[in-house]
């Protein structure tokens, strides 16, 4: 089993012949992922790599082809109301990779997003991966391997970096999800962790955070709450200049500042194991799984 | 981004908020001129990006013009927390009835903008809203309605028992809302929201900040962006498309990715070593900007030894090598570089890096003790 994408899921790349699109939509394909359709407007009609039909709108490609996942490969001034175009298709699991999508664009498409009942990962995200089964998203799949642990992160290259650590000392995932650094996306902490907690076949999940906001710190307590799997957490920015913040509305709104020594205490205060390098998730992953 | 002060007071005086008259000046003599024309007292402020302008001496109130002048003319070329001011805002010394704090800010948790008023504003708000909570009133505003106005009229009574007064703040909160949407903002505030003694209410003090991911539909506010007031080797990080921060340490460190970047910069202080800065190359990796990230860590005299620390997935290792080959031919690197790089055509930009005599390593704890090594031998 995994969490959000499987070997069943029928991808659409919004975006497939883009510079990006094109290429990370080999790299799915090379993976196995079932990539069933592609969209850009005005290339309806085209093949993709001469194996995946090409549409000019999400609707039409899902009337055709029953793709039920969507990726997101478009640049940032398009890219919420692909979103948008995605939800009101019918999908519901929609993942957006792009990065520098404008805050208030996130701000109006989300509402609509929630009403129609879809989940949306990202955006500014590297998307998931459930090894062996598919890839949607940049997450290199050679590094990953199947196995029993989840992992949920903030950040891209990092994330590789952890993994690729499990992965090397014999130790497999079930999914790893990227929910992205951006002040608003659709899929949070809480919303994975709590898959995680429903998915039989994961073990110990690997938390991997951030300075600032308060998200890691509302995860811990959620942890301790509604998990009963172990935990594992990394919080990175422990040596980051304080923000050249501007103005109080930040400091009022959250009352915390966000720092990493904050959110590891909340980490250990809540039962999580926390890690201080990279590497100790070895070590820290056999430990909750005692072997 | 953030703006300065004369420049939020002019967007939110071209929306429509009320604030005092007042102008921006480069020079004593323009002060000078601006007082004149307001005529009475007047407040000369310092224009830069931080806060505590007041007690650094960046504030200050003059009687005549001619103490304008003589005012601007000490706090032009100021020193403030490393920034030097190059424009004042001379403003009328208002008179001061009451002072209450509007602000809106992106709220991650609601996902909307979040208002948040307060009658007890001014420059303690912070230490009102840690000691006093029930003194702030907030409103997640759902973007679809906007702000409506019966949510605004009930705010406003928070703020003023007066009707008229009331109303008056509403309009404001309104038009703030207009502006922080219209403007792609991420953060807008005023602080003090003032009443005179005549009863009328005016935005003393303004603060905004624009969301980056805007400026690039938005020219008109891609051009307010001051970049004297901002480090020189940050502006030309910006503009070689690489995020950079300075710090105090001496190692040096090249990263793809802020999350990695971040944990390789506590990974250099888990094991002795002091960072020099932050610096994400970001995902794609053309060679040209791991020249220019090379120029700009070089060119901080404090820098004893570079990391690299590279895992490549869309960033390709190769390209960073080549970078590293392309700048070391440019120009001389005087300190030592160790390169960690794994992922994404390892084989050939190890093969690069061989080329000119230089090795990489696979593990990232490997090379953060050995940059951190090497920088203590040369300290």
């Amino acid at each position: 089993m995994s969490i959000f994408v499987n070997s069943a899921t029928r991808l659409v790349v919004q975006g497939i012949t883009g510079r990006d699109g094109s290429f990370h939509t080999r790299q799915m394909l090379d993976y196995g992922t079932r990539v069933v359709a592609g969209v850009t407007p005005g290339k309806g009609g085209q093949k993709f790599e001469e194996k995946v039909p090409v549409f000019n709108t999400v609707a039409e490609a899902v009337a055709a082809t029953g793709a039920d996942t969507s990726i997101i490969y478009v640049p940032p001034a398009v890219a919420a109301s692909a979103i948008a175009e995605a939800a009101d298709a019918g999908l519901k699991f929609i993942v957006c990779i792009t990065e520098g999508i404008p805050v208030v664009d996130m701000m109006k498409v989300m509402p609509f997003v929630r009403e129609t009942g879809a989940r949306l990962l990202g955006p500014n995200c590297p998307g998931l991966i459930s090894p062996g089964q598919a890839k949607v998203g940049i997450i290199p799949g050679n590094i990953c391997a199947p196995g029993r642990v989840g992992l949920v992160s903030r950040s891209g290259t990092l994330t590789y970096e952890v993994v690729n650590h499990l992965t090397r000392n014999g130790i497999g995932q079930t999914t790893c999800v990227g929910i992205g650094g951006d002040p608003i996306i659709g899929t949070n902490f809480i919303d994975v962790l709590g898959a995680f907690q429903a998915d039989p076949d994961t073990d110990a999940i690997v938390m991997m955070g951030e300075i600032g906001g308060t998200d890691e710190q509302k995860a811990a307590a959620f942890v301790k709450a509604h998990l009963t799997k172990p935990v594992i957490g990394f919080i990175a920015g422990q040596t980051a200049p304080p923000g050249r913040r501007m103005g109080h509305a930040g400091a009022i709104i959250s009352g915390s500042s966000g720092t990493a020594a904050e959110k590891m205490a909340a980490f250990r205060d809540n039962g999580i194991a926390v890690m201080e390098r990279p590497v100790d998730v070895v070590r820290l992953v056999r430990d909750s799984l005692g072997k | 981004m953030n703006l300065h002060e004369y420049q939020a007071r002019e967007l939110l005086r071209a929306a429509g908020v009320p604030t005092p008259e007042g102008d921006v000046a480069a020079t004593p003599a323009e002060a000078e001129a601006i007082a004149r024309r307001i005529g009475g007292t007047v407040v000369v402020k310092a224009q830069v990006h931080a806060g505590g302008r007041g007690k650094a001496g960046g504030v200050k109130l003059a009687a005549t013009p001619a103490e304008a002048k003589e005012q601007a003319g000490r706090i032009l070329g100021m020193q403030i927390k490393g920034l030097t001011v190059q424009k004042v805002l001379v403003v009328p010394a208002a008179d001061i009835a009451t002072e209450a704090y509007v602000g809106l800010i992106v709220d991650r948790e609601s996902q909307r903008p979040l208002l948040m008023v307060s009658p007890a504003g001014g420059i303690d708000i912070e230490e009102v809203a840690a000691k006093t909570p029930e003194k702030i009133f907030k409103l997640a505003i759902d973007p679809r309605y906007g702000l409506m106005p019966h949510q605004a009229l009930g705010l406003g009574f928070r703020l003023y028992a007066d009707v008229a007064q009331a109303r008056a703040a509403a309009q404001i909160m309104t038009t703030l809302y207009g502006a922080f949407m219209a403007n792609g903002a991420s953060l807008a505030e005023i602080n003090p929201l003032v009443t005179t003694p005549d009863g009328r209410v005016l935005a003393l003090d303004a603060k905004v900040s624009i969301d980056d991911n805007e400026l690039d539909r938005r020219p008109d506010l891609a051009a307010l962006r001051d970049e004297s007031a901002e480090a020189p080797a940050e502006v030309a990080a910006r503009h070689a498309g690489l995020t950079f921060i300075k710090l105090d340490g001496n190692v040096g460190c090249v990263v793809n990715g802020a999350g990695l970047a971040m944990a390789t910069m506590d990974l250099v202080k888990y094991y002795g070593g002091e960072p020099a800065n932050f610096l994400d190359i970001g995902g794609s990796s053309n060679p040209e900007k791991v020249v220019n990230a090379l120029r700009i860590i070089t060119s901080d005299s404090q820098v004893k030894a570079i990391l690299f620390n590279i895992f490549g997935g869309i960033t390709r290792t190769d390209d960073v090598a080549n970078g590293i080959k392309t700048a070391l031919a440019q120009f001389p690197v005087k300190v030592p570089i160790v390169v960690r790089l794994t992922g994404t055509n390892e084989a050939e930009a190890v093969k690069i890096l061989q080329g000119i005599g230089m090795t990489a390593l696979s593990d990232m704890d490997d090379a953060v003790q050995k940059i951190v090594a090497l920088a203590r031998e040369a300290a």
